[in-house]
Protein backbone atom coordinates (compact mmCIF):
# COMPACT_ATOMS: atom_id res chain seq x y z
CA UNK A 1 0.00 0.00 0.00
CA UNK A 2 1.13 3.24 -1.00
CA UNK A 3 0.51 7.00 1.19
CA UNK A 4 -1.97 7.83 -1.17
CA UNK A 5 -4.03 4.35 -0.18
CA UNK A 6 -3.62 5.04 3.32
CA UNK A 7 -5.03 8.45 2.91
CA UNK A 8 -8.03 7.61 0.57
CA UNK A 9 -8.51 4.91 3.12
CA UNK A 10 -8.31 7.09 6.26
CA UNK A 11 -10.59 9.72 5.00
CA UNK A 12 -13.22 7.38 3.43
CA UNK A 13 -13.93 5.69 6.52
CA UNK A 14 -17.42 7.32 8.13
CA UNK A 15 -16.05 6.20 11.38
CA UNK A 16 -13.23 8.94 11.27
CA UNK A 17 -15.52 11.73 10.47
CA UNK A 18 -17.92 11.55 13.94
CA UNK A 19 -17.41 11.49 17.69
CA UNK A 20 -14.38 12.85 20.36
CA UNK A 21 -11.74 11.23 18.15
CA UNK A 22 -13.62 12.17 14.75
CA UNK A 23 -11.75 14.80 12.29
CA UNK A 24 -13.93 17.73 13.00
CA UNK A 25 -13.47 17.46 16.69
CA UNK A 26 -9.70 16.98 16.41
CA UNK A 27 -9.24 19.96 14.01
CA UNK A 28 -11.34 21.86 16.12
CA UNK A 29 -8.72 21.18 18.83
CA UNK A 30 -6.30 21.72 16.96
CA UNK A 31 -7.49 25.38 15.59
CA UNK A 32 -8.12 26.19 19.35
CA UNK A 33 -4.34 25.27 20.36
CA UNK A 34 -3.01 26.94 17.57
CA UNK A 35 -5.44 30.63 17.70
CA UNK A 36 -4.50 30.28 21.71
CA UNK A 37 -0.80 30.01 21.12
CA UNK A 38 -0.84 32.62 17.69
CA UNK A 39 -2.47 34.83 19.97
CA UNK A 40 -0.27 34.60 23.05
CA UNK A 41 2.53 34.91 20.77
CA UNK A 42 1.21 38.14 18.96
CA UNK A 43 0.63 39.77 22.35
CA UNK A 44 4.16 39.62 23.43
CA UNK A 45 5.66 39.83 20.02
CA UNK A 46 4.16 42.70 18.09
CA UNK A 47 4.04 45.36 20.77
CA UNK A 48 7.43 44.85 22.09
CA UNK A 49 8.61 44.56 18.10
CA UNK A 50 6.55 47.74 17.04
CA UNK A 51 8.48 50.18 20.09
CA UNK A 52 11.67 48.90 19.68
CA UNK A 53 11.12 49.09 15.65
CA UNK A 54 9.65 52.73 16.38
CA UNK A 55 12.31 53.94 18.81
CA UNK A 56 15.15 52.03 16.51
CA UNK A 57 15.93 50.03 19.75
CA UNK A 58 17.06 46.99 21.56
CA UNK A 59 17.66 45.20 17.97
CA UNK A 60 20.76 43.68 19.50
CA UNK A 61 18.58 41.95 22.67
CA UNK A 62 15.89 41.05 20.20
CA UNK A 63 18.15 39.09 18.47
CA UNK A 64 19.60 37.82 21.11
CA UNK A 65 16.19 36.30 22.70
CA UNK A 66 15.17 35.02 18.89
CA UNK A 67 18.17 33.01 18.63
CA UNK A 68 18.20 31.23 21.65
CA UNK A 69 14.29 30.86 21.10
CA UNK A 70 14.60 29.14 17.94
CA UNK A 71 17.37 27.44 19.64
CA UNK A 72 15.11 25.77 22.42
CA UNK A 73 13.63 22.61 21.35
CA UNK A 74 9.98 22.78 21.30
CA UNK A 75 9.78 18.91 22.40
CA UNK A 76 12.33 19.19 25.43
CA UNK A 77 11.15 22.06 26.67
CA UNK A 78 7.35 20.23 26.61
CA UNK A 79 8.87 17.49 28.23
CA UNK A 80 10.32 19.57 31.02
CA UNK A 81 7.06 21.91 31.48
CA UNK A 82 5.34 19.01 31.84
CA UNK A 83 7.53 17.57 34.30
CA UNK A 84 7.24 20.70 36.66
CA UNK A 85 4.08 21.68 35.99
CA UNK A 86 2.06 18.24 35.07
CA UNK A 87 -0.91 17.89 32.52
CA UNK A 88 -2.82 20.59 31.03
CA UNK A 89 -2.72 23.32 28.59
CA UNK A 90 -0.02 25.70 30.01
CA UNK A 91 2.96 22.60 29.19
CA UNK A 92 1.47 22.68 25.80
CA UNK A 93 1.47 26.78 25.08
CA UNK A 94 4.62 27.62 26.28
CA UNK A 95 6.81 25.78 23.91
CA UNK A 96 4.23 26.67 21.66
CA UNK A 97 4.16 30.79 22.36
CA UNK A 98 8.41 30.55 22.88
CA UNK A 99 8.44 29.16 18.90
CA UNK A 100 6.07 31.64 17.76
CA UNK A 101 7.69 34.65 19.62
CA UNK A 102 10.98 35.26 17.65
CA UNK A 103 9.63 35.26 13.90
CA UNK A 104 6.66 37.39 15.24
CA UNK A 105 8.95 39.85 17.07
CA UNK A 106 12.39 40.20 14.86
CA UNK A 107 10.31 40.18 11.69
CA UNK A 108 7.82 43.41 13.36
CA UNK A 109 11.05 45.21 14.63
CA UNK A 110 12.82 44.62 11.02
CA UNK A 111 9.43 45.75 9.31
CA UNK A 112 9.53 49.18 11.44
CA UNK A 113 13.31 49.65 10.69
CA UNK A 114 12.98 49.43 6.98
CA UNK A 115 10.43 51.69 6.63
CA UNK A 116 11.24 54.60 4.66
CA UNK A 117 12.80 57.40 7.18
CA UNK A 118 11.28 60.79 5.60
CA UNK A 119 7.51 60.46 5.24
CA UNK A 120 8.30 59.76 9.24
CA UNK A 121 9.96 62.90 9.44
CA UNK A 122 7.42 64.44 7.39
CA UNK A 123 4.83 63.23 9.73
CA UNK A 124 6.75 64.56 12.91
CA UNK A 125 7.70 67.70 11.37
CA UNK A 126 3.38 68.36 10.83
CA UNK A 127 2.74 67.61 14.43
CA UNK A 128 1.93 63.95 14.18
CA UNK A 129 2.26 62.04 18.00
CA UNK A 130 4.67 59.21 18.28
CA UNK A 131 1.51 56.87 18.57
CA UNK A 132 -0.02 58.18 15.38
CA UNK A 133 3.32 58.27 13.62
CA UNK A 134 3.68 54.62 14.71
CA UNK A 135 0.06 53.25 13.27
CA UNK A 136 -0.97 55.54 11.10
CA UNK A 137 2.19 56.16 8.75
CA UNK A 138 4.99 53.21 10.06
CA UNK A 139 2.32 50.33 10.53
CA UNK A 140 0.41 50.38 7.61
CA UNK A 141 3.81 50.40 5.19
CA UNK A 142 5.11 47.73 7.17
CA UNK A 143 2.45 45.48 7.81
CA UNK A 144 3.20 43.38 4.81
CA UNK A 145 6.49 42.10 6.24
CA UNK A 146 4.50 41.97 9.90
CA UNK A 147 1.68 39.88 8.22
CA UNK A 148 4.93 37.59 6.92
CA UNK A 149 6.51 37.04 10.31
CA UNK A 150 3.12 36.15 11.29
CA UNK A 151 2.08 33.86 9.36
CA UNK A 152 5.97 32.20 9.85
CA UNK A 153 4.58 31.72 13.31
CA UNK A 154 1.48 30.54 12.24
CA UNK A 155 2.66 27.81 10.04
CA UNK A 156 5.28 26.96 12.71
CA UNK A 157 2.63 26.63 15.57
CA UNK A 158 0.01 24.76 13.46
CA UNK A 159 2.50 21.72 12.59
CA UNK A 160 4.19 21.56 16.01
CA UNK A 161 1.02 21.91 17.88
CA UNK A 162 0.48 17.98 17.21
CA UNK A 163 2.63 17.68 20.47
CA UNK A 164 -0.39 18.13 22.45
CA UNK A 165 -0.57 14.76 22.12
CA UNK A 166 1.99 13.96 24.02
CA UNK A 167 0.77 14.89 27.46
CA UNK A 168 -2.62 13.33 26.43
CA UNK A 169 -4.29 16.68 25.06
CA UNK A 170 -5.79 16.28 21.34
CA UNK A 171 -5.43 17.94 18.04
CA UNK A 172 -4.25 16.20 15.27
CA UNK A 173 -1.29 15.27 16.91
CA UNK A 174 -3.56 12.42 18.40
CA UNK A 175 -3.51 10.50 15.16
CA UNK A 176 -0.13 10.79 14.76
CA UNK A 177 0.60 9.24 18.19
CA UNK A 178 -1.54 6.78 19.02
CA UNK A 179 -1.16 5.43 15.14
CA UNK A 180 2.57 5.44 15.45
CA UNK A 181 1.52 3.42 19.10
CA UNK A 182 -1.12 0.78 17.47
CA UNK A 183 1.15 0.67 14.13
CA UNK A 184 -2.14 2.12 12.80
CA UNK A 185 0.01 3.75 9.59
CA UNK A 186 -3.31 4.89 7.83
CA UNK A 187 -3.99 7.07 11.26
CA UNK A 188 -0.51 8.45 11.29
CA UNK A 189 -0.59 9.69 7.35
CA UNK A 190 -4.13 10.53 7.59
CA UNK A 191 -3.14 12.78 10.70
CA UNK A 192 -0.13 14.43 8.76
CA UNK A 193 -2.01 14.89 5.90
CA UNK A 194 -4.93 17.17 8.01
CA UNK A 195 -1.58 19.10 9.61
CA UNK A 196 -0.09 19.58 6.13
CA UNK A 197 -3.74 20.86 5.07
CA UNK A 198 -4.28 23.34 8.20
CA UNK A 199 -1.02 24.74 7.45
CA UNK A 200 -1.81 25.39 3.62
CA UNK A 201 -5.13 27.07 4.52
CA UNK A 202 -3.36 28.92 6.78
CA UNK A 203 -1.40 30.30 4.35
CA UNK A 204 -4.42 31.27 2.33
CA UNK A 205 -6.40 32.98 5.30
CA UNK A 206 -2.75 34.95 5.72
CA UNK A 207 -3.03 36.17 1.74
CA UNK A 208 -6.40 37.12 1.91
CA UNK A 209 -5.57 39.28 5.15
CA UNK A 210 -2.70 40.93 3.06
CA UNK A 211 -4.92 41.37 -0.02
CA UNK A 212 -7.60 43.36 2.57
CA UNK A 213 -5.81 44.87 4.94
CA UNK A 214 -2.61 46.17 2.93
CA UNK A 215 -3.28 49.86 0.76
CA UNK A 216 -2.77 49.26 -2.96
CA UNK A 217 -0.12 52.08 -2.40
CA UNK A 218 2.02 50.03 -0.82
CA UNK A 219 0.86 46.26 -2.23
CA UNK A 220 2.58 47.46 -5.69
CA UNK A 221 5.75 46.28 -4.99
CA UNK B 1 7.97 87.58 12.47
CA UNK B 2 10.52 84.77 13.13
CA UNK B 3 13.58 86.31 15.38
CA UNK B 4 16.23 83.59 15.91
CA UNK B 5 18.31 84.94 18.38
CA UNK B 6 21.86 83.68 18.96
CA UNK B 7 21.20 79.95 18.35
CA UNK B 8 23.86 77.37 18.97
CA UNK B 9 23.46 73.90 18.24
CA UNK B 10 26.00 71.20 19.18
CA UNK B 11 24.96 67.41 18.36
CA UNK B 12 25.90 64.96 21.28
CA UNK B 13 29.14 63.87 18.86
CA UNK B 14 30.21 67.72 19.55
CA UNK B 15 30.06 68.54 16.46
CA UNK B 16 28.65 72.53 16.40
CA UNK B 17 26.21 72.51 13.23
CA UNK B 18 24.89 75.79 14.07
CA UNK B 19 26.98 79.14 15.79
CA UNK B 20 25.31 81.67 17.21
CA UNK B 21 22.56 82.66 14.78
CA UNK B 22 21.03 85.94 15.52
CA UNK B 23 18.38 86.94 12.23
CA UNK B 24 15.11 88.00 11.66
CA UNK B 25 12.87 86.27 8.94
CA UNK B 26 10.26 89.00 8.23
CA UNK B 27 6.82 87.92 7.65
CA UNK B 28 4.73 87.41 4.31
CA UNK B 29 8.15 86.85 2.48
CA UNK B 30 10.81 84.08 1.52
CA UNK B 31 14.02 83.96 3.73
CA UNK B 32 16.46 81.41 1.85
CA UNK B 33 19.28 79.42 4.11
CA UNK B 34 22.15 78.81 1.38
CA UNK B 35 25.36 77.37 1.74
CA UNK B 36 27.55 74.20 0.98
CA UNK B 37 26.38 71.37 2.08
CA UNK B 38 26.75 70.48 6.04
CA UNK B 39 27.00 74.25 7.06
CA UNK B 40 23.78 73.88 9.24
CA UNK B 41 20.78 75.34 7.01
CA UNK B 42 18.29 71.78 7.90
CA UNK B 43 19.34 72.62 11.54
CA UNK B 44 18.72 75.74 11.47
CA UNK B 45 15.50 75.16 10.14
CA UNK B 46 14.43 71.81 11.97
CA UNK B 47 15.27 74.10 15.08
CA UNK B 48 12.19 76.52 14.05
CA UNK B 49 9.62 73.72 14.90
CA UNK B 50 11.49 71.79 16.99
CA UNK B 51 12.40 68.99 15.36
CA UNK B 52 16.07 69.90 16.71
CA UNK B 53 16.32 71.82 19.88
CA UNK B 54 18.82 74.14 20.44
CA UNK B 55 21.79 74.26 22.39
CA UNK B 56 22.01 77.53 23.67
CA UNK B 57 19.38 80.77 22.45
CA UNK B 58 15.92 81.25 21.51
CA UNK B 59 13.61 81.38 18.73
CA UNK B 60 10.78 83.88 18.82
CA UNK B 61 7.34 83.36 16.61
CA UNK B 62 5.93 86.65 16.83
CA UNK B 63 7.89 87.72 19.75
CA UNK B 64 7.09 84.68 22.05
CA UNK B 65 9.07 81.78 22.74
CA UNK B 66 8.57 78.84 20.50
CA UNK B 67 8.29 76.85 23.55
CA UNK B 68 5.59 78.52 24.98
CA UNK B 69 3.42 76.32 23.49
CA UNK B 70 2.82 72.53 23.51
CA UNK B 71 5.22 71.22 20.18
CA UNK B 72 2.64 69.10 18.16
CA UNK B 73 0.68 72.87 18.50
CA UNK B 74 3.63 74.85 16.87
CA UNK B 75 4.45 72.10 14.15
CA UNK B 76 0.77 72.11 12.69
CA UNK B 77 0.95 75.88 12.06
CA UNK B 78 3.88 75.80 10.31
CA UNK B 79 3.59 73.79 6.58
CA UNK B 80 6.96 71.69 6.73
CA UNK B 81 8.13 70.18 2.87
CA UNK B 82 11.11 67.97 2.66
CA UNK B 83 13.39 66.98 -0.27
CA UNK B 84 11.60 63.42 -1.49
CA UNK B 85 8.47 65.00 -0.66
CA UNK B 86 8.17 62.46 2.43
CA UNK B 87 4.65 61.11 0.86
CA UNK B 88 2.60 58.20 2.43
CA UNK B 89 2.51 55.83 0.11
CA UNK B 90 -0.04 53.60 1.60
CA UNK B 91 -2.91 56.89 1.31
CA UNK B 92 -3.86 58.58 -1.57
CA UNK B 93 -3.43 62.24 -3.13
CA UNK B 94 -5.80 63.54 -1.82
CA UNK B 95 -5.77 61.76 2.26
CA UNK B 96 -2.11 62.84 1.73
CA UNK B 97 -2.66 66.15 1.65
CA UNK B 98 -5.78 65.92 4.13
CA UNK B 99 -3.44 64.87 6.90
CA UNK B 100 -2.79 68.01 8.90
CA UNK B 101 -6.16 69.00 8.24
CA UNK B 102 -7.58 65.81 10.16
CA UNK B 103 -5.33 66.10 12.59
CA UNK B 104 -6.87 69.49 13.46
CA UNK B 105 -10.39 67.42 13.72
CA UNK B 106 -11.96 68.68 10.01
CA UNK B 107 -14.39 66.10 8.99
CA UNK B 108 -12.78 63.77 6.50
CA UNK B 109 -15.50 65.26 3.84
CA UNK B 110 -14.05 68.86 5.08
CA UNK B 111 -10.90 67.66 4.51
CA UNK B 112 -10.78 66.00 1.16
CA UNK B 113 -12.77 69.03 -0.21
CA UNK B 114 -10.10 71.62 1.14
CA UNK B 115 -7.42 68.88 -0.41
CA UNK B 116 -8.78 68.89 -3.80
CA UNK B 117 -8.89 72.83 -3.60
CA UNK B 118 -4.92 72.14 -2.91
CA UNK B 119 -4.30 70.53 -5.72
CA UNK B 120 -5.74 72.89 -7.95
CA UNK B 121 -3.38 75.76 -6.54
CA UNK B 122 0.04 73.86 -6.69
CA UNK B 123 -1.33 72.56 -10.32
CA UNK B 124 -1.78 68.85 -10.11
CA UNK B 125 -4.52 67.54 -11.95
CA UNK B 126 -7.48 66.41 -9.59
CA UNK B 127 -7.69 63.27 -11.75
CA UNK B 128 -4.76 62.55 -9.59
CA UNK B 129 -6.40 62.29 -6.44
CA UNK B 130 -7.34 58.86 -6.02
CA UNK B 131 -3.70 57.58 -6.87
CA UNK B 132 -1.29 56.08 -5.07
CA UNK B 133 2.05 58.45 -4.66
CA UNK B 134 4.06 55.91 -6.46
CA UNK B 135 1.78 56.60 -9.50
CA UNK B 136 3.29 60.04 -10.05
CA UNK B 137 6.27 61.49 -11.08
CA UNK B 138 8.91 63.31 -8.55
CA UNK B 139 7.87 66.33 -9.92
CA UNK B 140 4.06 66.14 -9.19
CA UNK B 141 5.24 64.17 -5.75
CA UNK B 142 6.79 67.16 -5.15
CA UNK B 143 3.77 69.59 -5.76
CA UNK B 144 1.47 67.07 -3.31
CA UNK B 145 4.11 67.95 -0.48
CA UNK B 146 3.55 71.49 -1.13
CA UNK B 147 -0.22 71.17 -1.35
CA UNK B 148 0.03 68.61 1.94
CA UNK B 149 1.86 71.65 3.79
CA UNK B 150 0.11 74.21 2.55
CA UNK B 151 -3.35 72.39 3.36
CA UNK B 152 -4.40 73.85 6.96
CA UNK B 153 -3.58 77.17 5.72
CA UNK B 154 -0.83 77.95 8.11
CA UNK B 155 0.94 80.83 8.39
CA UNK B 156 4.43 79.43 8.25
CA UNK B 157 6.15 77.30 5.79
CA UNK B 158 9.47 75.24 5.66
CA UNK B 159 10.98 73.96 2.85
CA UNK B 160 13.85 71.86 2.89
CA UNK B 161 15.58 71.32 -0.13
CA UNK B 162 12.01 70.83 -1.73
CA UNK B 163 13.14 70.91 -5.45
CA UNK B 164 16.24 69.75 -5.37
CA UNK B 165 15.48 66.00 -6.45
CA UNK B 166 13.95 66.44 -9.52
CA UNK B 167 15.45 67.71 -13.01
CA UNK B 168 16.21 71.55 -13.77
CA UNK B 169 13.20 71.99 -16.19
CA UNK B 170 11.15 70.52 -13.69
CA UNK B 171 12.37 72.50 -10.88
CA UNK B 172 12.18 75.92 -12.58
CA UNK B 173 8.51 74.89 -13.33
CA UNK B 174 8.21 73.93 -9.27
CA UNK B 175 10.03 77.37 -8.79
CA UNK B 176 7.73 79.68 -10.91
CA UNK B 177 4.84 78.06 -9.41
CA UNK B 178 5.97 78.88 -5.38
CA UNK B 179 6.26 82.14 -6.51
CA UNK B 180 2.98 82.60 -7.91
CA UNK B 181 1.48 80.90 -4.56
CA UNK B 182 3.49 82.95 -2.64
CA UNK B 183 1.51 86.34 -4.68
CA UNK B 184 -1.70 84.69 -3.62
CA UNK B 185 -1.29 83.62 0.09
CA UNK B 186 1.97 86.08 1.19
CA UNK B 187 3.15 83.12 3.70
CA UNK B 188 6.25 83.37 5.87
CA UNK B 189 8.29 80.91 4.20
CA UNK B 190 11.79 79.35 5.20
CA UNK B 191 13.31 77.74 2.18
CA UNK B 192 16.49 75.45 2.42
CA UNK B 193 18.73 75.28 -0.83
CA UNK B 194 22.50 74.66 -1.92
CA UNK B 195 21.82 75.87 -5.06
CA UNK B 196 22.13 80.15 -4.90
CA UNK B 197 20.66 80.31 -8.31
CA UNK B 198 17.34 79.34 -6.49
CA UNK B 199 18.23 81.35 -3.77
CA UNK B 200 18.77 84.48 -5.31
CA UNK B 201 15.32 83.46 -7.76
CA UNK B 202 13.21 82.68 -4.68
CA UNK B 203 14.89 84.82 -1.75
CA UNK B 204 13.11 88.26 -0.41
CA UNK B 205 16.16 87.65 1.80
CA UNK B 206 19.19 85.27 1.29
CA UNK B 207 20.95 84.11 4.42
CA UNK B 208 24.31 82.74 3.26
CA UNK B 209 25.69 80.52 5.47
CA UNK B 210 29.15 78.88 5.11
CA UNK B 211 30.63 75.64 7.19
CA UNK B 212 30.64 75.78 10.80
CA UNK B 213 27.09 76.68 11.02
CA UNK B 214 28.24 80.41 10.67
CA UNK B 215 25.90 83.37 8.88
CA UNK B 216 28.13 84.91 6.15
CA UNK B 217 25.79 87.42 4.73
CA UNK B 218 22.26 88.28 5.27
CA UNK B 219 20.57 90.17 2.72
CA UNK B 220 18.19 90.95 -0.36
CA UNK B 221 19.58 89.22 -3.31
CA UNK B 222 20.21 92.33 -5.23
CA UNK B 223 22.47 93.36 -2.41
CA UNK B 224 24.02 89.93 -1.92
CA UNK B 225 25.22 90.42 -5.82
CA UNK B 226 26.04 94.11 -5.62
CA UNK B 227 28.11 93.80 -2.37
CA UNK B 228 29.05 90.42 -1.25
CA UNK B 229 30.50 90.29 2.51
CA UNK B 230 33.83 89.12 1.64
CA UNK B 231 35.30 86.32 -0.04
CA UNK B 232 33.51 83.40 0.70
CA UNK B 233 30.30 85.16 -0.59
CA UNK B 234 31.57 86.44 -3.52
CA UNK B 235 33.23 82.38 -4.46
CA UNK B 236 29.85 81.08 -3.71
CA UNK B 237 28.13 83.17 -5.91
CA UNK B 238 29.95 82.41 -8.54
CA UNK B 239 31.54 84.30 -11.67
CA UNK B 240 29.13 85.93 -13.83
CA UNK B 241 27.32 87.46 -10.29
CA UNK B 242 27.38 91.24 -12.63
CA UNK B 243 25.10 89.87 -14.91
CA UNK B 244 23.13 88.03 -12.70
CA UNK B 245 22.32 91.37 -10.77
CA UNK B 246 20.90 92.94 -14.28
CA UNK B 247 17.65 90.44 -13.38
CA UNK B 248 16.90 92.72 -10.81
CA UNK B 249 16.63 95.93 -12.91
CA UNK B 250 13.53 96.21 -15.25
CA UNK B 251 13.54 96.89 -19.01
CA UNK B 252 10.70 99.11 -19.16
CA UNK B 253 13.00 102.10 -19.03
CA UNK B 254 14.68 101.07 -22.49
CA UNK B 255 14.20 103.87 -25.01
CA UNK B 256 13.27 101.24 -28.05
CA UNK B 257 13.16 102.11 -31.68
CA UNK B 258 10.23 101.66 -34.35
CA UNK B 259 12.24 102.88 -37.27
CA UNK B 260 14.72 99.72 -38.20
CA UNK B 261 11.04 97.42 -38.14
CA UNK B 262 9.81 96.55 -41.68
CA UNK B 263 7.31 94.07 -42.57
CA UNK B 264 8.21 91.53 -45.08
CA UNK B 265 5.65 93.09 -47.78
CA UNK B 266 7.45 96.15 -47.55
CA UNK B 267 7.50 98.25 -50.82
CA UNK B 268 11.06 99.69 -52.21
CA UNK B 269 9.71 103.56 -50.72
CA UNK B 270 9.69 102.04 -47.40
CA UNK B 271 12.53 99.95 -47.05
CA UNK B 272 14.29 103.00 -48.29
CA UNK B 273 12.84 105.04 -45.51
CA UNK B 274 13.95 102.68 -42.52
CA UNK B 275 17.10 102.18 -43.94
CA UNK B 276 17.99 105.87 -43.87
CA UNK B 277 16.89 104.67 -39.75
CA UNK B 278 20.37 104.90 -37.72
CA UNK B 279 20.74 101.26 -37.71
CA UNK B 280 22.81 99.31 -39.91
CA UNK B 281 20.08 97.00 -40.12
CA UNK B 282 16.32 96.07 -40.36
CA UNK B 283 14.13 93.69 -38.53
CA UNK B 284 11.97 92.06 -40.65
CA UNK B 285 8.56 90.98 -39.78
CA UNK B 286 5.50 88.68 -40.92
CA UNK B 287 2.32 90.43 -41.42
CA UNK B 288 1.34 90.07 -38.77
CA UNK B 289 4.09 92.09 -37.35
CA UNK B 290 6.28 88.62 -35.33
CA UNK B 291 10.40 89.11 -36.08
CA UNK B 292 11.78 87.01 -38.44
CA UNK B 293 15.16 87.92 -38.53
CA UNK B 294 17.50 90.70 -39.29
CA UNK B 295 18.54 92.09 -42.71
CA UNK B 296 21.05 94.37 -44.22
CA UNK B 297 19.72 97.30 -46.25
CA UNK B 298 21.10 96.70 -49.10
CA UNK B 299 20.41 93.06 -49.34
CA UNK B 300 16.68 93.65 -49.10
CA UNK B 301 14.48 93.70 -52.45
CA UNK B 302 11.15 94.91 -52.02
CA UNK B 303 8.27 91.99 -52.99
CA UNK B 304 11.76 89.48 -52.63
CA UNK B 305 11.99 89.03 -49.26
CA UNK B 306 13.51 85.58 -48.44
CA UNK B 307 13.26 85.16 -44.81
CA UNK B 308 15.73 82.23 -44.80
CA UNK B 309 18.32 84.40 -45.45
CA UNK B 310 17.90 86.64 -42.80
CA UNK B 311 20.06 86.79 -39.61
CA UNK B 312 18.98 85.34 -36.26
CA UNK B 313 17.36 87.91 -34.02
CA UNK B 314 18.32 86.22 -31.18
CA UNK B 315 15.56 85.68 -28.09
CA UNK B 316 13.31 88.77 -27.33
CA UNK B 317 12.58 90.32 -24.70
CA UNK B 318 9.40 91.81 -22.99
CA UNK B 319 9.69 95.14 -21.48
CA UNK B 320 8.01 95.45 -18.80
CA UNK B 321 7.66 91.67 -17.50
CA UNK B 322 11.70 90.79 -18.63
CA UNK B 323 14.51 92.11 -16.78
CA UNK B 324 17.76 93.99 -18.38
CA UNK B 325 19.33 90.68 -18.25
CA UNK B 326 16.89 89.47 -20.91
CA UNK B 327 17.38 92.14 -22.96
CA UNK B 328 21.06 91.89 -22.87
CA UNK B 329 21.28 88.31 -23.30
CA UNK B 330 18.83 89.04 -26.39
CA UNK B 331 21.36 91.78 -27.76
CA UNK B 332 24.09 88.95 -27.45
CA UNK B 333 22.73 86.29 -28.90
CA UNK B 334 21.41 88.32 -32.09
CA UNK B 335 24.66 88.41 -34.75
CA UNK B 336 23.74 92.39 -34.84
CA UNK B 337 24.19 92.96 -31.45
CA UNK B 338 20.33 94.42 -31.39
CA UNK B 339 17.52 93.22 -28.93
CA UNK B 340 13.93 92.84 -29.87
CA UNK B 341 11.47 93.74 -28.10
CA UNK B 342 7.96 92.01 -28.06
CA UNK B 343 4.45 92.53 -26.59
CA UNK B 344 2.53 89.74 -24.84
CA UNK B 345 1.46 88.13 -28.50
CA UNK B 346 5.27 87.91 -29.74
CA UNK B 347 5.07 90.83 -31.95
CA UNK B 348 8.19 93.01 -32.45
CA UNK B 349 7.51 96.56 -30.44
CA UNK B 350 10.93 98.13 -30.84
CA UNK B 351 14.52 97.08 -31.50
CA UNK B 352 17.51 98.24 -29.21
CA UNK B 353 21.50 98.13 -29.58
CA UNK B 354 24.14 97.32 -26.90
CA UNK B 355 25.00 100.46 -26.33
CA UNK B 356 21.70 101.44 -25.28
CA UNK B 357 20.99 98.72 -23.05
CA UNK B 358 24.60 99.44 -21.81
CA UNK B 359 23.46 102.95 -21.11
CA UNK B 360 20.36 101.58 -19.50
CA UNK B 361 22.77 99.69 -17.16
CA UNK B 362 24.57 102.39 -16.17
CA UNK B 363 21.43 104.31 -14.88
CA UNK B 364 19.94 101.47 -13.22
CA UNK B 365 23.28 101.02 -11.13
CA UNK B 366 23.59 104.52 -10.73
CA UNK B 367 20.19 104.94 -9.31
CA UNK B 368 20.64 101.94 -7.00
CA UNK B 369 16.87 100.60 -8.85
CA UNK B 370 17.41 97.14 -7.53
CA UNK B 371 14.56 96.54 -5.15
CA UNK B 372 11.63 95.31 -7.57
CA UNK B 373 12.24 92.12 -8.94
CA UNK B 374 11.44 91.16 -12.80
CA UNK B 375 11.48 87.78 -14.21
CA UNK B 376 13.99 86.53 -16.79
N1 LIG C 1 21.89 64.25 14.23
C1 LIG C 1 23.16 64.69 14.07
N2 LIG C 1 24.15 64.29 14.86
C2 LIG C 1 25.41 64.74 14.70
N3 LIG C 1 25.79 65.60 13.75
C3 LIG C 1 24.83 66.04 12.91
C4 LIG C 1 23.47 65.61 13.01
N4 LIG C 1 22.75 66.22 12.04
C5 LIG C 1 23.63 66.99 11.37
N5 LIG C 1 24.87 66.89 11.88
C6 LIG C 1 26.07 67.61 11.43
O1 LIG C 1 25.82 68.98 11.59
C7 LIG C 1 26.34 69.70 10.48
C8 LIG C 1 25.22 70.48 9.81
O2 LIG C 1 24.30 69.59 9.26
P1 LIG C 1 23.01 70.05 8.46
O3 LIG C 1 22.27 71.05 9.27
O4 LIG C 1 22.27 68.84 8.05
O5 LIG C 1 23.67 70.77 7.21
P2 LIG C 1 23.07 71.16 5.79
O6 LIG C 1 21.58 71.00 5.83
O7 LIG C 1 23.50 72.57 5.59
O8 LIG C 1 23.70 70.26 4.79
C9 LIG C 1 27.00 68.68 9.58
O9 LIG C 1 28.37 68.66 9.88
C10 LIG C 1 26.35 67.39 9.97
O10 LIG C 1 27.21 66.32 9.77
MG1 LIG D 1 20.35 69.75 4.60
Amino acid sequence: MNVLNFIHAFFSDSSHWHGYDGIPARVWEHIQYSLEALGYAALIGLPVGLVTGHYGRGGNTLALIATAGRALPSFGLLVLMFIWLGFGLLPVMIPLVILAVPPILVTTYEALRSVDPSPVDAARGMGMTESRILFQVELPVALPLILSGLRSAAIQIVSTATIAAYVSLGGLGRYIIDGLYQKNYEKVVGGATLVAAMALVTLGIFWAVARLTVSPGVRRS
Amino acid sequence: MIRIDSVTKRYPDGTVAVDRLSLEIPDRSITVFVGPSGCGKTTTLRMINRMVEPSEGRILLDGADIHAQPVNTLRRSMGYVIQNAGLFQHRTIVDNIATVPRLLGWSKQKARARAAELMERVGLDTALAKRYPYQLSGGQQQRVGVARALAADPPVLLMDEPFSAVDPVVRKGLQDELLRIQDELGKTIVFVTHDIDEAIKLGTMVAVMRTGGHLAQYAPPAELLTAPADEFVEDFLGADRGIRRLSFFPSTGLELQRAPIVAIDADAGRLGARASADAPYLLVTDLDGRPLGWGEPQDLTAGSIDPARLLSYGRPFMPGRDSLRAALDGSVLSPTGWAVAVDGEGRAVGVVSQQVIGAAIRTAHAEGRDDARVGG
